[in-house]
């Protein structure tokens, strides 16, 4: 039997990095098939290649057993490979039924036949319970209803093998359940499906096979009757560079970060966290461990004040900071290493230089009187490259033309020379090299050393266990579980963060 | 390292070189399929600018409100923002200063004078903060804001001058002498150019916008705003607030530039139907100049040369003067598209290297 | 502007009736150039491309027009020459356009930037050109051949809507509003319109379903151009009738307003032309008119683009332009 695809040996490169190296993947015939790894691993790279949206360096490509080249999505449609998209590519001002039949659209005399496009798409979201209103507008419906629009566009062009990208990420536990249904009613009608997912649960609940990839390697393939959680959950994080151990003893201070009963919005206004609690403590690391998109942002971007709270507190040093300006958070004692730091931990265009005074240019001894001193910034830059060992070829470089882990450096001295007395450090290691993740890490520990509050926000399990002296793990925008990294393991803590709590039981 | 840095400003500077070139050539080519002799036609423009005082103090004359005009869209791009509406801010600057030369004429030049070039500053202010305020409070772009500004200030500098400054010739009275920036002694030496004081204006507003950017807290917050709003955001800093200041300043120079018009070259302000066009090339000025003082400076003498010996071309080689204003054109084109002209001098110097 | 009726009775006395017979025709009249060279804005921003140069448009129309209009004339065309030149303007629109779409879109120059040069280049090259052709004069002669205000047959005979609607009025101002209609049918009712529509908004979407976003987008600038030409031209054919450099004052930035206020819509930008022409024509038919005589002339001038920037803060129903408007389109970044 042949299968619907096949991916033998792909290897797509990228400057600077392998993101598929050597991965083969089989999807048989009118299976769910999981492709599992976690975030950065090259499933998505993986994916854009099966869609044309990326050529592969080497290896190839077989559909239905016939050996298929895709040079662009309108080849892969050809094909019957449809992909949802992770951002939904819909036009929000158009209805249901434009957004399917756009680029297709059924004519009379010419024109557009819109009835006969609801009709069509009435027949085909009845046939596979999708249960949407061709003539409501996209920027009308939920979330999960968008996403329904994305699988009809697949379906419209007559796709067979549907790949889903991250599809749960966006979804609320209801719309996750209906999507398993829903992708279920797919393959019973004849489809595959292929889905994206570092989601534990999901894998369990709706897949027959699954591969396994980690850090752009083939990992493993098996059949999920054959296997559990715990093994897979091992499988994906697999033993990794070897971080630096937080040795230094733990020996919590007063309460730094107070966030209680902290309910936040994301932009769609959808409740992202919800009546949260945490605390953290000076001269500890708290690690929040959780899979991408359980409120963790939107957490610390309240607690930076870029955020609005919708209900709760946030106290930093018994200071209630709850909505303040970002400035009267920073100037209370907020250092924050941000997520992105392209988008906001530089001003790319800035000089080195600029960047070290981002949040204190305005005040002594860089500026008096409305004037800045820039020679005691070029001073205080000087210093700062030697002490966090910049690599630049002078502080006016830009900092656009610095590699990330520079780039890195730069954020870390800045945040960390203000001395502040709470450090958010929102995954400050994703994608450096092994020399500037180990530079980072010696300095949290440093400042934990120094009695500050580290609240450390990472992807990556290691990290957080490795660092941190307790572990928060968030899930659902709730923090479902504090543990001791000294006693707990990965396993149990994949477990936590697919919302298991500890003893097996659902969240 | 280094080497890659220096490399990267030589590009930079190359887009607008090229572009002038590129412009003047595609003249030339105009003139050539027409007929014209285009040497003996910019050969008239650089004799007439360099060698004949006249010529040279009507340039320095242009440059003026030119220089001003494009430190106004320069002031505002490096915060990230387009004003095309340094045309309004520049006519509501102009009738302010000689309103008010006139209005208070009476008191002695010391007051009247610096009094009059603040109100054209203050006027062109307030037209560009009424962008600023639509844009951070209502996200209202300010290009079409900017716009609509335009034609707010065509209109009521009008019907101001109709109904309250009126006198013969459809413009307002002369102002007092008072506060007038004209200089016998500049014209003079310049044999009888409109050169005037305003120049050192000009000059003043050349180095307050290279202070107020590089060394004043502000002028940080500023130009971090224009790079990235939202690393901006992070630091704390208060981005709407940044965004109508900017408006304000850009406005202000605009607006000084239409005081020069009125206190020097004019001494007074006539009912326009349509714009000076200072404005718009102003915009020219501030894209040719990387939006840096220097630059300005430069490309607005450039511009301001273009124009004033276009007039000699036009006598000279016969080649109507509009054929400056299509170079101009031509050159904003090219500086626009200096990403291709980036490329394409990329694969040159690639292929030079192979 | 028309030649109302005289007011040897004195203003007081007229009726409604009469100051509706001066105001239409004189709003229709305004109105029709706004309406077809904001059309072209709607093609244009709704694919994606801002463009501010449909001022030099309407100038490069209107020089086209001047200038084969008086060819047409002298080669014998009489009365057709006009509707000819209104084709030709179209054409050199078109062309034209054809700049600021290989700047803005193939070299991604910043869309404004081009619009701004795309206005310099216009009103250089057609006073160049016609000092090239007039021997060296800066405006071109006067057409003789308008599209002239005419009562149209049988409709002007109908009592009380005949005089004011189609009593000195010119076809054109009719061929305007009936081209806005067919133009929302184009846009709202026709693949062609959906997927222009598409790329304005999310041209990464329309691009994973096989639409051609960079051809869709010259499509929408060149309409822009055939529209802005043809707004151009009929401003001349009907209302100036000869070309200088002061012809096309700021009627492309009313354009563009309209089309802002207009709210980025066919029909919306066909009312709001209609109005900022009503406003127009009141301020230069006010003075015959009682009560509206007292009002500062400055008001109606200015009201259009108050009112725009009125609209644009959201306080009456937010205007919102397409998503992607503005933004140009690089393949494969998100």
């Amino acid at each position: 039997m042949s299968y619907a695809i096949e991916m033998r040996h792909i290897r797509k490169e990228f400057p600077g990095i392998v993101a598929n190296d050597d991965i083969t993947l089989q999807v048989e015939e009118g299976e769910i098939h999981a492709l599992f790894g976690e975030n950065g691993a090259g499933k998505s790279t993986l994916m854009n290649v099966l869609f044309g949206l990326y050529q592969p360096d080497k290896g190839e490509i077989y559909v239905h057993g016939e050996k298929a080249v895709i040079n662009d999505p309108n080849d892969a449609t050809r094909l019957g490979i449809g992909m949802v998209h992770q951002h939904f590519m819909l036009i929000d001002k158009f209805t249901v039924a434009e957004n399917i039949i756009l680029g297709r659209e059924p004519k009379k005399h010419g024109m557009l036949d819109m009835a006969k496009a609801v009709k069509i798409v009435k027949e085909l979201s009845e046939k596979y319970g999708l249960d949407v209103d061709p003539n409501q507008k996209i920027e009308d419906i939920t979330v999960g209803m968008q996403q329904r629009v994305e699988i009809l566009k697949t379906l419209y062009r007559g796709s067979d093998i549907l790949i889903f990208d991250e599809p749960t990420a966006v979804l609320t536990p209801i719309e996750i359940q209906e999507l398993i249904a829903i992708m279920k009613r797919l393959v019973k009608e004849g489809k595959s499906i292929i889905l994206i997912t570092h989601k534990l649960k999901e894998i369990f609940e709706c897949c027959d096979r699954c591969t396994v990839i980690r850090r752009g390697k083939n990992i493993d393939s098996m059949a999920i009757s054959e296997t559990n959680p715990t093994d897979l959950a091992s499988m994906m994080v697999g033993r990794k560079v070897h971080v630096q151990i937080n040795d230094a003893p733990y020996e919590p201070k007063e309460k730094v970060l107070e966030v209680s009963h902290l309910s936040v919005l994301d932009q769609r206004k959808v409740s992202v966290v919800n009546d949260l609690n945490l605390t953290v403590h000076g001269g500890e690391i708290l690690g929040i461990a959780g899979v991408d998109g359980n409120g963790q942002t939107e957490l610390i971007e309240a607690i930076a004040g870029l955020r609005k709270v919708k209900d709760g507190s946030i106290k930093v040093d018994g200071q209630d900071l709850t909505n303040q300006r970002t400035r009267k958070i920073i100037e209370a004692g907020l250092g924050y290493i941000p997520e992105d730091r392209q988008k906001h931990g530089l001003v790319l265009d800035f000089s080195v230089g600029e960047n070290m005074v981002l949040q204190t240019y305005y005040k002594k001894p860089y500026a008096q009187s409305g004037f800045l001193k820039n020679k005691v910034i070029t001073k205080k830059a000087k210093q700062l490259i030697q002490e966090f060992d910049v690599r630049t070829p002078s502080e006016k470089t830009l900092a656009r033309s610095l590699s990330g882990g520079n780039q890195q450096k730069v954020i870390v001295a800045r945040e960390v020379d203000r001395s502040p007395k709470l450090l958010i450090a929102a995954q400050p290691t994703r994608g450096l090299d092994i020399g500037a993740i180990e530079f980072i890490h010696g300095k949290l520990i440093e400042e934990k050393k120094k009695g500050k509050a580290v609240l450390l926000i990472s992807f990556e399990l290691d990290e957080i266990l490795h660092l941190s002296d307790r572990i928060a793990v968030i899930y659902e925008g709730r923090i479902i579980d504090i543990v001791n990294p000294k006693e707990t393991n990965e396993n149990e803590l994949g477990l936590l963060m697919a919302g298991r709590r500890k003893g097996g039981a659902e969240a | 390292m280094i080497k890659l840095v220096k490399k990267i400003n030589w590009m930079t500077l190359l887009v607008p070189v090229i572009s002038v070139i590129l412009g003047l050539l595609c003249g030339a080519v105009i003139m050539l399929v027409i007929g014209y002799n285009p040497i003996l036609a910019y050969q008239s423009i650089v004799e007439s600018i360099f060698l004949q005082p006249y010529y040279t103090g009507e340039t320095i004359r242009a440059m003026i409100p030119l220089v001003l005009a494009g430190l106004a869209v320069a002031f505002a791009f490096r915060t990230g923002l387009f004003n095309i509406g340094v045309e309004g801010q520049l006519m509501a600057g102009w009738l302010a200063s000689v309103a008010c030369a006139i209005v208070f004429g009476h008191l002695p030049r010391v007051i009247l004078l610096p009094l009059s070039v603040l109100a054209g500053g203050a006027a062109g202010a307030l037209w560009g903060y009424i962008p600023g305020l639509l844009k951070a409070k209502f996200k209202v772009h300010e290009v079409i804001s900017t716009i609509m500004m335009n034609y707010i200030a065509l209109y009521t500098t009008a019907y101001i001058i109709k109904n309250f400054l009126y006198t013969e010739g459809e413009r307002t009275p002369t102002i007092p002498a008072a506060a007038s920036l004209a200089s016998p002694f500049l014209a003079n030496l310049t044999q009888g150019s409109r050169l005037h004081w305003g120049f050192i204006v000009a000059i003043i507003a050349v180095v307050a916008m290279w202070f107020i950017l590089w060394k004043t807290t502000k002028g940080y917050e500023l130009r971090a705003v224009g790079f990235s709003p939202d690393a901006s955001q992070y630091a704390g800093m208060n981005v709407s607030r940044n965004i109508i200041l900017s408006l304000t300043i850009s406005g202000i120079f605009a607006g000084l530039g239409g005081a020069m018009e009125g206190l020097g070259t004019y001494q007074y302000m006539t009912i326009n139907s349509t714009f000076t066009g200072i404005g718009f090339n102003g915009i020219a000025v501030a894209l040719l100049g990387l939006n840096t003082p220097i630059g300005v400076v430069l490309s607005g003498a450039l511009f301001a040369g273009l124009q004033t010996g276009g007039l000699t071309m036009q006598s000279n080689a016969g080649v109507p003067v509009e054929l400056i204003q299509i170079i101009i054109a031509l050159i904003i084109f090219f500086v626009g598209s200096g990403y291709v002209i980036k490329w394409a001098m990329g694969r040159l110097t690639r292929k030079g290297h192979k | 502007m028309g030649d109302g009726p005289s007011n040897e009775k004195g203003a007081q006395i007229m009726s409604l009736f009469e100051v509706l017979t001066i105001i239409v025709p004189s709003t229709l009249l305004t109105a029709a150039p706004l309406i077809f060279t904001s059309l072209g804005g709607v093609f244009t921003e709704r694919s994606g491309v801002v463009n501010i140069g449909l001022e030099g448009l309407m100038g490069v129309g209107a020089f086209t027009a001047a200038v084969s209009t008086l060819g047409l004339e002298h080669a014998g065309l009489g009365d057709a020459s006009p509707w000819i030149a209104i084709l030709f303007a179209a054409i050199a629109g078109g062309i034209f356009a054809l700049i600021h779409a290989v700047v803005s879109i193939t070299f991604r120059a910043d869309q404004t930037v081009s619009g701004v040069a795309l206005n310099f280049l216009a009103a250089g090259l057609t006073i160049f050109l016609v000092k090239m052709i007039y021997e060296g004069k800066g405006q071109t002669p006067y057409i003789t051949h308008n599209i002239d205000k005419i009562n149209i047959p049988l409709l002007s005979k109908i009592p009380v809507i005949g005089p004011i609607f189609f009593q000195q009025v010119t076809y054109t101002s009719y061929l305007a509003i009936f081209v806005s209609i067919l133009v929302w049918y184009i846009i709202f009712k026709t693949p062609f319109g959906l997927r222009l529509r598409s790329v304005g908004e999310h041209p990464a979407a329309a691009d994973t379903l096989g639409i051609n976003v960079i051809r869709m987008r010259y499509i929408g600038v060149v309409l822009s151009g055939v529209f802005g030409g043809i707004g151009g031209a009929v401003y001349l054919v009907t209302i100036t009738s000869n070309y200088n450099v002061s012809t096309i004052a700021g009627q492309g930035f009313l354009a563009l307003a309209a089309l802002v206020f207009g709210k980025w819509h066919p029909i919306g930008a066909m009312g709001a032309s209609l109005f900022f022409g009503f406003a127009q024509a009141l301020s230069i038919t006010s003075q015959q008119i009682p009560y509206l005589d007292r009002l500062p002339s400055v008001i109606m001038l200015t009201a259009p683009y108050v009112l725009t920037l009125i609209v644009l803060t959201g306080f009456v129903g937010r205007a919102e332009a397409p998503k992607a408007d503005g933004v140009p389109y690089i393949k494969g970044q998100r």
